[in-house]
């Protein structure tokens, strides 16, 4: 489905014209669209999404099999692997930095082909409802590391990520709401069996991100 | 055929306003920059169609400032969301009886 409808000409094809027959259909299609465009982001991108999934695995495959990083206690009980720990802190970070880059590049990029401004009061109404779950979920997975609770990480980062979707998803697409949920089921099952932290984290940022990306794809993006 | 063009009003004839009607019944509050995002006119076309619903009654007009910069956001008033929906149930029933 294109749900950019092109406003140029707007004025010239009014519906009251006289001898031509008022299209009554177009004009409630006309108020929807307006309506939907005005409140949702709609640029979204698929294809981001796959992008973060692929990235997220690769995190994930890198954690696991280079750094050996797989916990299976809440906390950590020895020192030692404390540099190996910024190690698996700095393959996260290029994670995010990547995924978020792909996913503004994309977005832009779709939002200039349908002909809608990029940033718009819709975009600042996304940014607004992830900003205050995914800031909480930040601060507190930096007060677990310092505490070395390292192992309530990848729980926590699933979680609040879920929320930041859960919250997000009535102003963009409604699947964005299951994915959300999905997270949030993912990062408390972790939460309980300390020992799938990572193999969730895979599941929930890699192949939650993979599927959802392909379905949008397929949905909105023919 | 007979149509009925009770309830249709004629603020709403122009595409313009009913969209800038539409943008407005569904967001609180917008200003005149975030207003003109969805639309792809000048300034002076969507200033005159703004003007056109204010005199109408329409939409109200809130002025602030940002600083030292005047703000001017827009908002339904009661009477043009009564005269919004009156307008979108009226399309309905013509585009029932076309049927």
């Amino acid at each position: 489905m294109q749900i950019s409808i092109p406003f140029i000409n707007f004025e010239m094809q009014s519906t009251f014209i006289m001898n031509e027959k008022p299209d009554y259909a177009r004009d409630i299609t006309e108020i929807r669209s307006m309506m939907e465009r005005s409140t949702k982001f709609l640029s979204l991108s698929g294809l981001a999404g796959i992008m973060a999934g692929i990235y997220a695995l690769a995190g994930a495959f890198v954690s696991y099999q280079v750094l050996d990083f797989n916990p299976d206690k809440l906390a950590e009980g020895n020192t030692e692997t404390d540099g190996a720990l910024w190690k698996i802190v700095g393959v996260a970070v290029v994670v995010l930095v990547l995924a978020l880059g792909t996913a503004i590049y994309l977005s832009w990029k779709k939002a200039v082909k349908s002909g809608e401004k990029f940033y718009n009061a819709t975009t600042r109404r996304v940014i607004s409802a992830m900003l205050a779950p995914l800031v909480t979920g930040g601060v507190l997975m930096l007060a677990l590391f310092t505490k070395g609770l390292t192992g309530l990480m990848a729980p926590c980062s699933l979680i609040f990520y879920g929320l930041a979707l859960y919250n997000t998803s009535k102003f963009t697409y409604d699947e964005v709401k299951s994915m959300g949920l999905i997270e949030i089921a993912l990062g408390l099952i972790s939460t309980y069996f300390v020992g799938l932290g990572l193999l969730c984290w895979a599941l929930g940022f890699g192949v939650v991100h993979i599927i959802y990306g392909i379905y949008l794809h397929y949905k909105y993006e023919r | 055929m007979k149509i009925s063009i009770d309830g249709l009003h004629k603020a709403f004839e122009n595409r313009i306003r009913l969209g800038i009607m539409s943008v407005l019944a569904v967001n609180d509050m917008l200003d005149f920059n975030s207003l003109k995002d969805f639309f792809d006119i000048t300034d002076g076309k969507l200033a005159s169609n703004i003007k056109a619903l204010e005199k109408e009654g329409f939409i109200n007009v809130k002025k602030s400032f940002i600083g030292k910069k005047p703000n001017t956001r827009y908002y339904m008033s009661k009477k043009g969301k009564k005269a919004f929906d009156d307008h979108l149930k009226a399309l309905e029933q013509l585009l029932k009886s076309q049927k």
